[in-house]
């Protein structure tokens, strides 16, 4: 031992002055830190960039302006026959409330002192949303007893008016905009200065339905927050029984042959098949052999099940794997059975780990959107599906496929509101993240 | 090696437990164990000694079946616990490893309260009628294990937070709470610390009285304090069985020899 040291030169420099060598290590050490620094810097940055560019695009959605006006609900144009029997009343249309409403809003202008400078009575009308005599129509045709009574109406500014109190149009551009004039503006300023007009937090965004292209300010998410909501119940009670089964069984319980190791690399593949493959097989099996309906969740569950289901037994099959050999041992030697070993000891060391992995497959799942539009989910859906179980069959829409249509719809307003939809749909993500975090502190306090 | 002395010991009865004949162990290719014939005795302890990788928890293994766990292991030979072949296929190793149980090298405590370890294999296997049952065979597997005195206060929290010495006592409790007859232990001291260890050792000396004890060792000086049979184990074979005292004074191999003297190793 003495002679191998004693051919290697000495150190003979201080330790208080690094020499050369020291130096240049702790250079690259500091260099790879900053390496580091700047790459997790860049990616706070794009998340904060892309934060505000979709909260600032997007909030404005949870807000809506309403013109609030008493209006006459006259029995000579709603009830003719002056029976009150709602399915005669049935018989006069929306076009039937549009002038009731157009009339109420003149009269009560000129009762208030609003000039209506430069703004007939079309593009007066043309200020409420189209949106507004179906929602009269509709409170009138549930409460018959209120015709003719003149009721204080709530009713949706259109589209354009919404958005010069939200600052997306403004006079300049209505100059351009042959879809509102800067007349119009000034009265909808004049209004709300009497306040008729106001903008307040919209909570028909987040529980109301679709709603056609030309009006956007009455488009709602909660048909698709119920689709997206069913399917994840669809994926929830498939995949995470289904996955954590097979996880165990191919871990725990099956020889390791020839025959399982095709299985587990083709589980690592399958997670990586792109996602509209599954949308493909899920139209063809699902939809055209076993003959389930269109744009219904249950199609959607199904879908994102076999979608899930790799990532669920990739992580569960990781945290089976975690728990050490040496506490499977211990229960088999105390004479526990292999299934008693697994479900008493192995399973609850490693619930964190499934429970995290489940729970961004879910994620996945929720955000996912190529292989919904191949099994129709994308259709305009205004009717709110039943509950469940009947309702996984009712056809509906999902929220990034919500955020898809809107974003290719023409009104600007639109833009806005996929925005919105966005947030919505990032808050429900943050918020099931926070549940995986909250559940593997609760389980992983058990030491 | 001054600790070396070998204390003689009256060996209380020699009914025969178990009686292996012609095993042969084979992982895969390598052959790890080759014609074992080894009798142990009833309330006797029974050491395995021999250098690493001569195949003595493979052989003790054997003995409760714990070598089924793996895949590339084949097992041949006899095996009779009590006059029963334990590789009959009738026999269910689950319950056979009630009646042999197994301490590890490591201190495996299950993550749960010091009272569930122990509970755990009674709680499995129907042991106890109800809770003050429950309570009693704990209370009695952790005094026979000499470990109440330091844990009674604090039955409820976590096994895995003693320290080594008192995690391997608890395993102990533990393997013991199940009432086996026979106790395997593989190298039960090599990670404890030389209180820990007089401590484990002074516990096998007392669960003679009612157990067969199988201890597999590498301290030679462990082997001659607590056991009354020794099997020295070379390269798979067994090159020689006899009383302790006679194996550590007069070795009859001159391979046991060289290893109890320190030549092999
Ligand atoms: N799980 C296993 N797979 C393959 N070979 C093993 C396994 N366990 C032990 N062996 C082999 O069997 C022989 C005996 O090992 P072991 O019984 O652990 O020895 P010891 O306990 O005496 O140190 C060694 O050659 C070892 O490599
Ligand atoms: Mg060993």
């Amino acid at each position: 031992m003495t002679d191998a040291s004693s051919n290697t030169p000495r150190l003979t420099t201080s330790i208080i002055e690094p020499d050369p060598r020291t130096r240049r290590r702790n250079a690259s050490e500091r260099r790879f830190r900053a390496y580091g620094l700047a790459a997790i810097g860049t990616g706070i940055a794009a998340l904060i960039f892309l934060v505000i560019s979709i909260v600032s695009n997007g909030y404005t959605a949870f807000l809506q302006t309403y013109i609030t006006i008493p209006v006459e609900l006259s029995e000579q144009r709603l009830d003719p026959q002056g029976n009150r029997d709602p399915e005669e009343m049935a018989r006069v249309t929306t076009f039937g409330y549009a002038p009731v409403l157009a009339m109420a809003l003149q009269s009560h202008l000129i009762e208030q002192g609003i000039p209506m400078d430069g703004v007939n009575p079309r593009d007066l009308m043309a200020m409420i949303s189209q949106e507004a005599p179906a929602q009269v129509r509709n409170l009138v045709l549930a409460n018959p007893e209120i015709v003719g009574q003149t009721l204080d109406m709530e009713m949706l500014a259109s589209g354009r008016i919404d958005g010069y109190f939200k600052g997306r149009v403004t006079l300049e551009s209505a100059e351009r905009d042959s879809n509102v004039s800067p007349a119009q503006l000034a009265l909808a300023a004049a209004m709300a200065e009497a306040g008729l007009m106001d903008t307040r937090f919209n909570w028909a965004f987040i529980t109301g339905p679709d709603a056609s292209g030309q009006r956007p300010e009455a488009a709602g998410l909660g048909v698709a927050i119920l689709g997206s909501l069913y399917m994840m119940i669809v994926v929830l009670a498939l995949a995470l029984p289904i996955g954590v089964a097979a996880s165990i069984y191919l871990e725990e319980f099956a020889p390791k042959n020839r025959f399982t190791d095709i299985i587990e690399v083709n589980i690592s593949n399958l997670a990586a098949v792109p996602s509209i493959v599954f949308g493909i097989l899920g139209l063809a099996i699902f939809i055209n052999f076993a003959g389930l309906p269109q744009s219904a969740p249950i199609v959607g569950g199904l879908v994102l099940t076999l979608m899930t289901l790799p990532t669920i037994i990739i992580a569960t099959r990781a945290s089976l794997r975690a728990v050490p050999p040496s506490i499977r041992d211990a229960a088999l030697g105390l004479g526990a059975s292999k299934m008693q070993s697994v479900f008493h000891h192995v399973l609850p060391l490693a619930m964190p780990g499934i429970l995290t992995g489940t729970i961004i497959g879910l994620a996945q799942a929720l955000g996912e959107t190529a292989p919904l539009l191949l099994i129709g989910m994308v259709a305009f859906v205004r009717e709110f599906p039943d509950a469940p179980p009947e309702g996984l069959f009712d056809p509906t829409s999902a929220l990034p496929v919500q955020v898809f249509s809107w974003t290719q719809r023409a009104d600007p307003a639109f833009v806005e509101r996929a925005s919105g939809a966005t947030i919505v749909l990032l808050v429900f993500l943050v918020s099931m993240n926070l549940l995986a975090v909250m559940l593997r502190r609760r389980f992983e306090r058990r030491w | 090696m001054n600790d070396m002395t070998t204390i003689e010991r009256a060996v209380t009865t020699s009914e025969k437990k178990i009686d292996a004949k012609g095993v042969n162990v084979h992982y895969a290719d390598t052959h790890a164990i080759k014609n074992v014939d080894v009798e142990i005795d009833d309330k006797t302890v029974t050491a395995f000694i021999g250098p690493s990788g001569c195949g003595k928890s493979t052989f003790l293994r054997c003995l409760n079946r714990m070598n089924d766990t793996i895949d590339i292991c084949r097992v041949t030979g006899d095996i009779l616990l009590d006059d029963e072949d334990i590789y009959h296929p009738k026999v269910d190793p689950v319950q056979l490893r009630a009646k042999v149980g197994m301490v590890f090298q490591k201190p495996n405590p299950f993550p749960k309260s010091i009272y569930d370890n122990v509970a755990y294999g009674p709680r499995i296997h129907g042991l106890a009628q109800n809770k003050a049952d429950l309570d009693d065979i704990v209370e009695k597997s952790l005094r026979r294990a000499a470990l109440w005195n330091e844990v009674k206060d604090r039955l409820d929290k976590p096994g895995t937070g003693l320290s080594g010495g008192q995690q391997q006592r608890l395993c102990i409790a533990r393997a013991v709470a199940t009432s086996p007859e026979v106790l395997l232990m593989d190298e039960p001291c090599s990670a404890l610390d030389p209180i820990a260890t007089a401590q484990v050792e002074n516990l096998i000396d007392d669960l003679r009285s009612r157990f067969s004890v199988v201890i597999v060792t590498h301290s030679m000086a462990q082997a001659s304090r607590i056991s009354q049979k020794t099997a020295f184990f070379h390269l798979g074979e067994l090159i020689e069985f006899g009383d302790t005292t006679q194996i550590f004074t007069n070795p009859v191999d001159p391979r046991t020899e060289s290893y109890i003297t320190g030549r092999i190793g």
